[in-house]
């Protein structure tokens, strides 16, 4: 393949995979970037998400037809975390998030460990393992699926935040809770619609992830890494910011590996991160 | 009654005759002596590290037993030249981190007296832990780490019984010239793919200075984060550099991802030459399927070899009885085969004394037939390197690992050039 055709790979290569952590990170930017709580447990919420979709698939549920069924447990059991748990590390002072919840993914690593054994599992005869081919350009049908799951979930999400009045209470909750409070909204039941809502957009993200890659204990762990990240790239508050840093993320690791080394392919991903922390902290097109 | 319930049932008998019953007469307060074994229980590896801890009490539970195998130390109730004193395995987690495994090593030395510690299966663990080790100066014993580093520190206390990379790419390249002799295969492009960390670093450098060394091109040399979620930038570079043969070293998350690479982006060497690891992982071929036919595989072990020693069926049954009727592996042979090397170190000894267990080690000479593993013998040169050991190749060949290589212990002929994808 001539150098033309390998600099089309690998921008392709590039945006699928900065959809594929956009997918991730959609779950992520409504909590962390809209309510600013910090959910170190994100990863193994994607974990718990996958395991579910393998679940399923192991009963005749394939990932995108559990993809709904997941989408609405981890609504669920965002909802149970942030009335059991978060709802009290918000009243104390601001580590208690950041301890709580990384206190959370070390149990649910261990439960999974303890319960579903470390073993890799894959979902049997996974659907969509074929290759498309765009011209001299190859991509996997399973990497197009995940990617137009992120793009369909950004937008739902960025049309529920600013066209929902549910949205706008979550906004409004964000900018300045005592002030929400004033106005009528019920502060607690929109943080755990909000966490619910962000649990269920990683459940789906899970399930398609299962067209790709293994379940087990710390598979959520890579995943989130790179979900904090995007969030603080594209801007806090910002579910376009959300996608367009993700987008970044993965052009630069993808054409950091080829033109510079693979080993030092998340260098240009984290030089950028520290240039806009510098320069513009509120992130890309953060709005605080 | 059919052969394979006999055996089953033999073995059952074996187990229950040599774990239980009355032991010899033993000085009634001779202590137990503790050994601590340092394996990742928990974390990304804990998969591989359960195996390992039930074959390690396997190997303590026959040295204390009485039934003998064609192996050192089984069935002598314990250590002989101890007054039959039994040994005990102190466990501590590593959880697959380096800095934890110190810390392991630490608290088995200092709290629980252990006078020896044996582990840790990753390299970058067992850097540490020996290190410890070292400090203290306690014999450590590392039946399954393969990093070739960790045996050029100049370290004292250090015995690695289990072949490292530097032997296992040296097996790659006299496979490629018996290929040449017997076959007239001819490979002159070699594409170098291995994880960041210490064993796909180690693995990578001696491939690298095998290949160069012998006259080979050596087109690529590719080491990623193991982590990572995507190879796009990795299988271009592979692509672009037409290889020959690709020599990897990977983890089971990656090596799928590399290998629906190399299918999606039409990446068609003739041979995919993988160490060990993630590609004999029980998900590879599970996940895989057809994708996974033809690679080969560097191994340690086979269950095939049994003509070399007949116990290897009768541990694979104990092991399979314990473990969830899961096969012994080369990752479990090992452990085992360690636990009997420090068994039979510390009994030469006659001592517990740290000195005493050292230099029985360095005296080690344990011919291969009388272990589980292909290997010519057990003795440890200068650098505490096993000097005997030797890999074995398997290929996928219809879902199952079939050893290729040694022609002499082989059991299937090589399929070559690996089949095409199938799109």
């Amino acid at each position: 393949m001539n150098s033309l055709g390998t600099f089309g790979q690998l921008l392709v290569g590039g945006l699928l995979t900065g959809l594929v952590f956009a997918l991730v990170a959609v779950g992520l930017t409504l909590v962390y970037g809209v309510m600013d709580v910090v959910n170190f447990a994100h990863g193994e919420f994607l974990m718990l998400a996958m395991y579910a979709a393998l679940g399923l698939a192991l009963l005749g549920l394939g990932p995108l037809v559990g993809l709904p069924l997941v989408a609405i447990a981890m609504f669920l059991f965002g909802i149970v975390v942030y009335r059991v748990f978060v709802r009290r590390l918000l009243a104390g002072p601001p580590e208690a998030t950041v301890f709580g919840t990384f206190g959370l993914l070390v149990l649910m690593q261990g439960v999974a460990q303890a319960t579903l054994t470390s073993d890799f599992q894959s979902v049997p005869n996974a659907p969509f393992r074929g290759t498309l081919h765009l011209g001299a350009i190859a991509v996997s049908q399973a990497t197009v699926i995940e990617g137009i799951g992120a793009l369909v979930l950004t937008a739902a999400l960025f049309a529920l935040v600013e066209y929902t009045e549910t949205g706008r209470a979550m906004r409004a909750v964000a900018e300045d809770r005592v002030a929400a409070t004033l106005m009528g909204i019920d502060v607690q039941r929109v943080n755990g619609l909000a966490f619910g809502i962000g649990a269920a957009c990683v459940g789906a993200a899970g399930a398609l992830l299962m067209l790709s890659y293994p379940a087990y204990p710390t598979a959520g762990a890579p995943f989130a890494l790179t979900a904090f990240v995007v969030v603080a790239l594209g801007g806090f508050g910002s579910i376009q910011g959300a996608l367009v840093g993700a987008l970044l993320v993965g052009m630069l690791e993808v054409f950091g590996g080829f033109y510079l080394s693979p080993e030092m392919k998340m260098v240009p991903v984290y030089v950028a991160y520290l240039a806009v922390v510098l320069l513009r902290p509120q992130g890309l097109l953060g709005r605080r | 009654m059919p052969a394979r319930r006999l055996s089953a049932f033999l073995a059952a008998a074996l187990a229950v005759a040599a774990l239980g019953g009355a032991a010899p007469t033993r000085a009634a307060d001779q202590p137990d002596i503790v050994i601590g074994s340092i394996l990742p229980l928990t974390g990304s590896l804990a998969q591989t590290g359960a195996g390992l801890r039930v074959a390690q009490q396997l190997a303590v539970d026959l040295v204390n037993g009485h039934v003998s195998y064609p192996l050192p130390m089984v069935g002598k109730s314990g250590l002989p030249h101890l007054g039959h004193a039994r040994i005990k395995l102190v466990f501590a987690d590593s959880q697959g981190k380096p800095d934890q495994a110190r810390a392991a090593a630490e608290q088995l030395i200092t709290q629980d007296h252990a006078v020896a510690l044996i582990g840790t299966y990753a390299s970058s663990t067992t850097a540490t832990a020996s290190q410890v080790a070292e400090r203290y100066g306690v014999p450590f014993l590392n039946p399954d780490s393969s990093a070739p580093s960790l045996t050029a520190r100049g370290l004292k206390w250090f015995f690695r019984s289990t072949p490292n990379d530097a032997t296992f790419a040296d097996n790659f390249y006299q496979f490629l010239a018996d290929l040449k002799k017997t076959k007239k295969i001819d490979v002159k492009r070699i594409a170098i793919v291995g994880e960041d960390g210490l064993f796909g670093t180690g693995a990578s450098d001696a491939e690298e200075q095998g290949g160069k060394k012998l006259g080979y091109d050596i087109v690529a040399r590719v080491a990623y984060p193991a982590t990572t979620t995507e190879v796009n930038a990795e299988v271009q570079k592979v692509k672009a550099a037409t290889p020959d043969v690709i020599m990897i070293a990977s983890y089971l998350p990656d090596s799928l991802l590399y290998m629906r690479g190399f299918k999606e982006q039409s990446v068609q060497p003739k041979a995919i030459l993988a160490q060990d690891a993630g590609f004999i992982d029980p998900g590879f071929i599970r996940t895989l399927g057809a994708d996974a036919e033809g690679v080969f595989t560097r191994e340690v072990f086979s269950l095939e070899i049994k003509h070399r020693n007949q116990a290897v069926p009768l541990i694979d049954q104990l092991f399979r009885l314990r473990f969830g009727g899961k096969p012994l592996d080369g990752n479990t042979a090992r452990d085992f085969m360690g636990v009997l090397f420090i068994s039979d170190a510390i009994d030469r000894a006659g001592s517990t004394k740290p000195d005493a267990i050292r230099t029985a080690l360095q005296k080690t000479n344990i011919p291969g037939k009388l272990t589980l593993m292909p290997w010519n013998r057990v003795h440890f040169d200068a650098n505490g390197q096993n000097d005997g050991g030797v890999g074995i190749i398997e290929q996928v060949q219809n879902g199952k690992y079939e050893t290729v290589w040694p022609f002499d212990v082989a059991v299937k002929p090589v399929i070559w050039p690996m089949p095409a994808w199938k799109h």
